[in-house]
């Protein structure tokens, strides 16, 4: 199977659980067994699987692909990208390059974080939203910006997110392809 | 063959060659904190840097192959400013005070501070955060002295195939170590200390337990032995200024006499000891493998192989046989290959054997009980510390050894003592675990378990001396990470017949690398051995975690060319010529090799282990 196609949105990962989701990690490893170099796009596939990187995912990452279980975690903990914190249905992130911050990116960023009651980092109790910080996502003249998963949001005012994320949680947004979802 | 000027001297090097080991052949040292001779260079220090005509920027002479014409300087203004900026950095973030470290007077980066003549660090700044992990039976480690250099990385990855350590997060965040920045406990380490013992700094050591020693010393009731490992001889002078290959055994025993112990024995006695037990064992395979004859082992009691191993069908004593002295390869085999388990030799190490004998054969000669006698152990390791832990090894009812000092820690107390090293006479071992023969030494090199149960086993086997040169058996010597023998055996005493015209098919590996080497080529089937011999460290013990740094090939050839020699000059050259060993038999293990109670002290069982 094509790398693309396992990148290509999990619809129905979110709702399986955490065993059915392993087995789906076994397919994967079956084809990415023996190909060299591997492990990068074997991570990123299994974050889109799982959400985040369980500690078992990587376990068993690490013995299909015979790297040791340092080596693997060293290069979770280098990129970014990777998280081993479970991740929420959606990803938040908001925008604090320069031109955001200047243009209130932080009164957004404190506003999420009131609404959604967690830390930038962190996944909401409800495994509904994570919370991320972005620098500059190359829309500085929509600023401030948020970004919900692969949606760009523009010139974003605190009030207005209440009625962004509902969207979001209702499952409406992120069944068109609009990035037109801002105001 | 390339041709390049160094400091506008000529040289020519092959392809390949870098800047760094170029400069050697014309008798330029460049200092480094990463490199490792025979790995791949991460170029991760930048202390080695250089000038390069025509290139703008300093280059890493570590990692940069020489080229056609190259002209490189090495002593340059900018290059020296440059290095010393370098290692200023380094300091400002180097978290460890060098009067209280560990590896005071054994630092490189103390060293190279000194030598580039750094009298103030001019940046300010946060240091490395100290975290101390004492996880681990045998190795610590202190992240606030790391200065990232990946030495242990690499030895951890390429050299021995364990991955233990590796760089965890990113820029200052960096730890290197397990995952996750756990603690080492918490990953497949098989404690064999090769990063101790290619680290710099202070930021991976043995667990000193020294103090312990002192300890069991000063109270009078103990009856404290000490044993010392056959590669112990040749490389403890090291710590007093000899150099490498000098061999101290005599030295070696009197400071040890001085140090207060109540009798100084010698590992090579239960190393010969393992010879006798290990071969019959090989035998017994061999026996079991290749069609049965009816008779027994030779003229030693043959019990039945339920009393021998925990596993009682012969088919789980299966052929390659391994050998089993080096604590480091069976953590590895438990944790990679489990599925081997079978295949280890029963026989406990000779530190281990040493123990349960001097608990009870020797405890009884004097009237003690085995709690009553303490037994050190001297070992060029560290994965030893870990294995006198394990908890099946309580053969004698108590601990069977109680602590284990490195060849390092040794030269510390013998400083600490004030012993005058040089000054000291040459001294006997003690009797009766003193006495040895060369096949017990060269258990010291890698190849020489081999040798020295080849030597045993043709004579057990034809009646006949071994018809090599001096014993030899030259295919498994020297540094080869893998080396193979065939021997030929014709002329079996008639007990043997089913031996007549085959062919012994033997391997030996160092370095954990090597071992997985011969391992894959047999379970592909490309490989059929009979026996193999496998050492954690690259050289054998005499390349040792434990032993004086810094241990390269060179250090490494001259070691075991000086464990040969003191093999050369033994009287009994044969481990089944060991009067001592012969009288333990007839007087202890009175039912012989492999018999009831050589199986209750002197052999062992393995435990498979979860790698992740």
């Amino acid at each position: 199977m094509p790398f693309s196609t396992y990148l290509s949105k999990c619809p129905d990962c979110h709702e399986a659980t955490e065993e059915e989701l392993m087995v789906r990690l076994d397919d994967v490893l079956a084809d990415y067994t023996q190909v060299p170099g591997a492990l990068i796009p074997v991570l990123q596939i299994t974050q889109a699987i799982f959400g985040y990187l369980p500690e078992t995912a990587l376990k068993k990452i690490a013995l299909s692909l015979g790297k040791s279980y340092s080596e693997v975690a060293g290069v979770v903990g280098f990129y970014s990208f990777f998280t081993t914190v479970p991740r929420g249905k959606h990803l938040v992130r908001v925008c604090l390059g320069t031109a955001c911050y200047v243009r209130g990116g932080k009164e957004v960023l404190a506003a999420s974080k009131d609404l959604l009651r967690i830390e930038v980092g962190e996944t909401s109790s409800d495994r509904m939203f994570s919370l991320d910080v972005g620098r500059c996502f190359g829309a500085c003249g929509l600023a401030p910006v948020i970004m919900i998963d692969d949606d760009v949001h523009q010139r974003v005012r605190p009030a207005q997110l209440p009625k962004i994320l509902d969207r979001y949680r209702d499952n409406s947004a992120t069944d068109d392809n609009g990035n037109g979802e801002s105001d | 063959m390339i041709s390049l000027t160094i400091n506008n001297n000529p040289v020519e090097v092959s392809e390949g060659t870098t800047i760094l080991d170029a400069a050697k052949l014309c008798g330029m040292r460049i200092p480094t904190l990463c490199y490792v001779e025979g790995l791949k260079a991460v170029g991760a220090c930048r202390v080695c840097v250089v000038e390069v005509k025509g290139a703008r920027n300093l280059i890493a002479s570590c990692s940069m192959p020489a080229t056609e014409g190259m002209e490189v300087l090495t002593n340059t203004r900018r290059v020296r400013e440059a290095r010393r900026t370098v290692v200023e950095l380094l300091l400002s973030e180097h978290n460890g005070e060098c009067q209280t470290c560990e590896r005071n007077e054994d630092c490189e980066l103390q060293a190279l501070a000194a030598e580039l003549g750094i009298r103030e660090i001019s940046y300010v700044g946060e240091k490395t955060r100290r975290r101390i992990d004492t996880s681990t039976p045998a190795l610590v480690r202190d992240l606030g002295k790391c200065i990232k250099c990946r030495r242990c990385v690499s030895v951890c990855l390429e050299t021995q195939h364990v991955g233990a350590l590796f760089p965890q997060n990113r820029g200052f965040e960096t730890v290197i170590g397990p995952a996750f920045c756990h603690d080492l406990n918490t990953v497949a380490c098989v404690q064999c200390g090769q990063c101790a013992a290619v680290c710099p700094v202070g930021a991976i050591i043995e667990k000193d337990q020294i103090e312990d020693v002192w300890k069991a010393l000063d109270k009078p009731d103990n009856h404290v032995v000490v044993q010392t490992a056959p590669a112990i001889r040749a490389a403890l002078g090291e710590c007093f200024g000899y150099p490498p290959g000098t061999l101290v055994t005599g030295k070696m025993v009197a400071a040890l006499r001085r140090l207060g112990f109540h009798a100084v024995f010698d590992t090579n006695f239960t190393a010969d000891l393992t010879i006798i037990e290990e071969s019959n064992e090989l035998l017994m395979r061999l026996k079991a493998g290749l069609g049965a004859g009816d008779s027994g082992l030779g003229k030693t009691t043959s019990p039945s192989p339920e009393s021998r191993t925990p596993n009682p069908e012969p088919r789980f004593s299966p052929l390659p046989m391994f050998t089993s002295c080096s604590p480091g390869w069976i953590k590895f085999l438990e944790y990679f290959h489990p599925d081997l388990i079978p295949n280890l030799s029963t026989c406990k190490s000779p530190q281990q054997m040493f123990g349960a004998v001097a608990k009870t054969y020797y405890a009884s000669k004097l009237g003690k009980r085995p709690e009553q006698i303490v037994v050190v152990s001297i070992m060029p390791c560290t994965a030893k510390k870990s294995e006198c832990q394990r908890p099946e090894m309580d053969a004698s009812g108590t601990r069977d050894v109680d602590v284990v000092l490195t060849t390092r820690e040794l030269g510390k107390m013998i400083h600490a003592a004030g012993i005058d090293f040089d000054a000291l006479p040459d001294e006997e071992m003690d009797a009766p675990l003193g006495l040895s023969s060369g096949a017990a030494d060269i258990f010291a090199n890698t190849g020489g378990v081999m040798e020295a149960a080849i030597r045993t086993a043709y004579e057990v086997v034809t009646g006949r001396e071994l018809p090599l040169k001096g014993l030899h058996v030259a295919p498994i010597a020297g540094l080869s990470g893998v080396k193979e023998a065939s021997l030929k055996i014709e002329g079996v005493k008639p007990e043997w017949k089913f031996l007549e015209g085959v062919t012994l098919e033997v391997a030996v590996a160092h370095g954990l690398g090597n071992a997985e080497q011969v391992i894959s080529s047999i379970k592909s089937g490309e490989k059929q051995y009979h026996f193999v011999e496998v050492m954690a460290c690259p050289g054998g013990c005499i390349g040792g975690g434990g032993q004086p740094r810094y241990t390269n090939n060179k250090v490494r050839q001259a070691r075991i060319e000086a464990i040969y020699r003191e093999d050369e000059g033994k009287k009994f050259r044969k481990s089944h010529e060991n009067p001592a060993v012969m009288q333990l038999y007839a007087d202890f293990l009175t039912d012989g090799p492999l018999g009831h109670r050589s199986h209750e002290l002197l052999h062992t069982s393995y435990t498979p282990r979860d790698k992740a």
